[in-house]
């Protein structure tokens, strides 16, 4: 017996990895992630994420649907920042065709962006501090995006799947009251942060589980078509909001917080700084709102609905409307390619029209889709234990990845 | 914003002859026409080119028109993070020729190249790994092709008695239905009325 297996084990220099199913119903995956993984002892030797269990072919459906009823689809994209995606198409679909959007409307979308901006770092925060062990940050996180949730139902009549943007503006005004109540919001936030920041910006484990692990160069984030904080953790200072301002960003005053070393611990600190930002940028745009009445849609435009009272006098209202809802609107024929910062990155919405009421091809540009690409070249090297702790930190959500 | 676009084309078209074949700068974005064999030696130039710089590979895709002989354009994003601007790179290809990959040139390239062919069944050349990426384990057809149905061919259900996901045939309870919503009176030709037609076409497109 003991013969047996002398002979049987392998000479002691051959390498043997073993490999290993990370998800697809693991909770550290973030979604519908499976990776395989080739770990030699603990070490991981390849990773090779299969994606696409999400996958609900939103481009093709968008090509049979209107322009406004491919909007939808956007919520559904990253379901934890919905609107940012909203605004990517929007702004697509009005270099496009051309539409002014009015003040008030870009001044609404810039606050609902930021919004989005705290939904999605507040999760993605509070769920690195999980991955790694904390149980506490996302308990106290999720109350504040429950609060913010509470805000897109008031504006929007949904917690999550708004669709509030239109191409031209925004679906409806804010009632007064909500105003008053984001500036409460916006006081009382900061504490909050300092309390979660508490938890973990000094914390042993946290810092053990982080500073070096996952570390990107400058070079390697240009390689690997990075952007967002991806970008900012490794100290390039590259925010679409400043660089290529779309809105009124030009007109905002806010930082661009960077990191230094490219880990995971520098990129929970960018985000965090980030909300600070956004907390501002929120604040700004409450103040511009109170002095800045108007229209949320463009008025006498064959992108907008008329008014409901329109509608009741004039029969070219009505007609307007009801070629609006079923009909849709006609986009000329072109191509355009619009960006947002959105919280994980540039979203880029590439558009091309026929010139008819439907999108001939829609190419969705979702920033985790690289970011998981390079999953590889982050988790080489690292230990299993690790691998959990980057993917919490370059921030996926498999709705924009597998689309 | 636009001239220096413009300038910037013109610069890139003649540095590469006969692989850029034109540029145009619609809606404030610089678009290269360019043939598909030597896509690589574009994008090393456009990386390295010093009034270039187009270090961050931003998305790849195919996009499909049928009545085409070449039935596919593939479209580069890059974007220069140093200088602020951005190309749009098309490039004509068909079902059989392969186009040459960047995966090389930029890593991400890798994973858009692998959704470009799993999506149109778009062929690249040196890929290192060409698989399927979005679609199911085993998925027949390219979906985003335009003659791929909306409702796709197969759907799936757990089979108790097999204790197992099965694949059947689609089967819709109700039609697949697509709404004819364009305006009767845009939507034909009454024969004599060329003319008008045109003058709205025209008008529409301002």
């Amino acid at each position: 017996m003991a013969d047996g297996i002398a002979v049987a084990s392998p000479p002691p220099e051959e390498k043997r990895t073993f490999t290993i199913n990370f998800g697809p119903q693991h909770p550290a995956a973030h979604g519908v992630l499976r990776l395989v993984l080739e770990l030699d002892g603990e070490v991981v030797e390849r990773v090779d994420p299969h994606i696409g269990l999400l996958h609900r072919g939103t481009e093709k459906l968008i090509e049979h649907k209107t322009y406004l009823q491919a909007m939808p689809y956007f919520d559904r994209l990253d379901y934890v920042a919905p609107m940012n995606q909203e605004h990517a198409f929007c702004l697509a679909v009005e270099r496009l065709a051309g539409i002014e959007v009015p003040r008030r409307a870009s001044i609404i979308r810039v606050l609902f962006s930021e919004i989005g901006r705290l939904l999605s770092h507040l999760l993605n925060v509070t769920t690195q501090a999980m991955d790694v062990g904390a149980l506490t940050p996302p308990l106290w996180g999720f109350e504040e995006r429950e609060k913010l949730m509470v805000f897109y139902e008031r504006a929007s009549g949904s917690r999550m799947h708004a669709a509030y943007f239109r191409p031209g503006g925004v679906h409806q005004d804010l009632p007064p009251q909500l105003i008053e109540d984001m500036q409460i919001f916006c006081e009382q936030f900061p504490p909050v942060l300092d309390d979660i920041e508490g938890l973990l910006t000094n914390n042993r484990i946290f810092k053990q589980r982080n500073v070096d692990i996952g570390v990107v160069s400058q070079d390697d984030a240009f390689r690997w078509g990075f952007s967002g904080v991806m970008v900012r953790g490794s100290g390039l200072a590259w925010d679409l909001r400043r660089s290529q301002p779309y809105e009124i960003y030009n007109e905002l005053k806010f930082q661009i917080p960077l990191g230094k070393n490219g880990d995971c611990y520098d990129r929970y600190l960018c985000r965090v700084e980030e909300m600070r930002e956004s907390t501002k940028i929120m604040l700004q745009c409450l103040a511009l709102l109170r002095k800045t009445p108007g229209p949320v849609m463009p008025e006498h435009s064959k992108f907008a609905p008329p008014k409901r009272a329109e509608m009741k006098q004039s029969m070219e209202a009505l007609i307007h409307h009801f070629k609006l809802y079923t009909e849709g609107f006609h986009v000329p024929a072109g191509e355009a390619y619009a960006a947002v910062e959105a919280p994980k990155g540039e979203f880029g919405v590439y558009l091309v029209s026929d010139g008819s009421n439907k999108p001939y091809r829609l190419k969705i540009r979702a920033p985790g889709f690289p970011h998981l690409a390079a999953m590889d070249y982050l988790c080489k090297g690292h230990m299993l234990a690790d691998v959990s702790a980057i993917l919490g930190s370059i921030d996926i959500v498999f709705g924009e990845i597998d689309r | 914003m636009s001239a220096a676009l413009d300038a910037l084309g013109s610069h890139i078209v003649s540095s590469q002859p006969g692989v850029a074949l034109s540029h145009a700068v619609r809606h404030g974005e610089l678009t290269i026409n360019a043939a598909s064999a030597g896509i690589v030696s574009l994008l090393t130039f456009l990386r390295d080119d010093q009034r270039c710089r187009f270090t961050t590979f931003i998305d790849l895709c195919g996009v499909d028109y049928p009545e085409r002989e070449k039935r596919f354009d593939v479209v580069y994003h890059l974007l220069s993070m140093p200088l602020n601007h951005r190309v749009r790179i098309r490039i004509e290809t068909d079902e059989q020729a392969p186009v040459p990959s960047a995966a090389g040139l930029f890593p991400c390239a890798d994973w858009f190249e692998r959704e470009a062919f799993d999506m149109y069944g778009i062929v690249f050349s040196n890929h290192p790994d060409l698989r399927r990426i979005l679609t199911d384990y085993g998925f027949q057809g390219f979906p985003l092709r335009k003659d791929f149905p909306l409702s796709g061919h197969v759907e799936v259900r757990y089979d108790a008695e097999q204790q197992r996901v099965v694949y059947e045939p689609v089967k819709l309870t109700q039609a697949f239905r697509s709404f004819d919503f364009l305006s009767p009176w845009e939507g034909m030709t009454i024969p004599g009325d060329e003319k008008a037609d045109e003058d709205r076409k025209g008008a529409s497109r301002t």
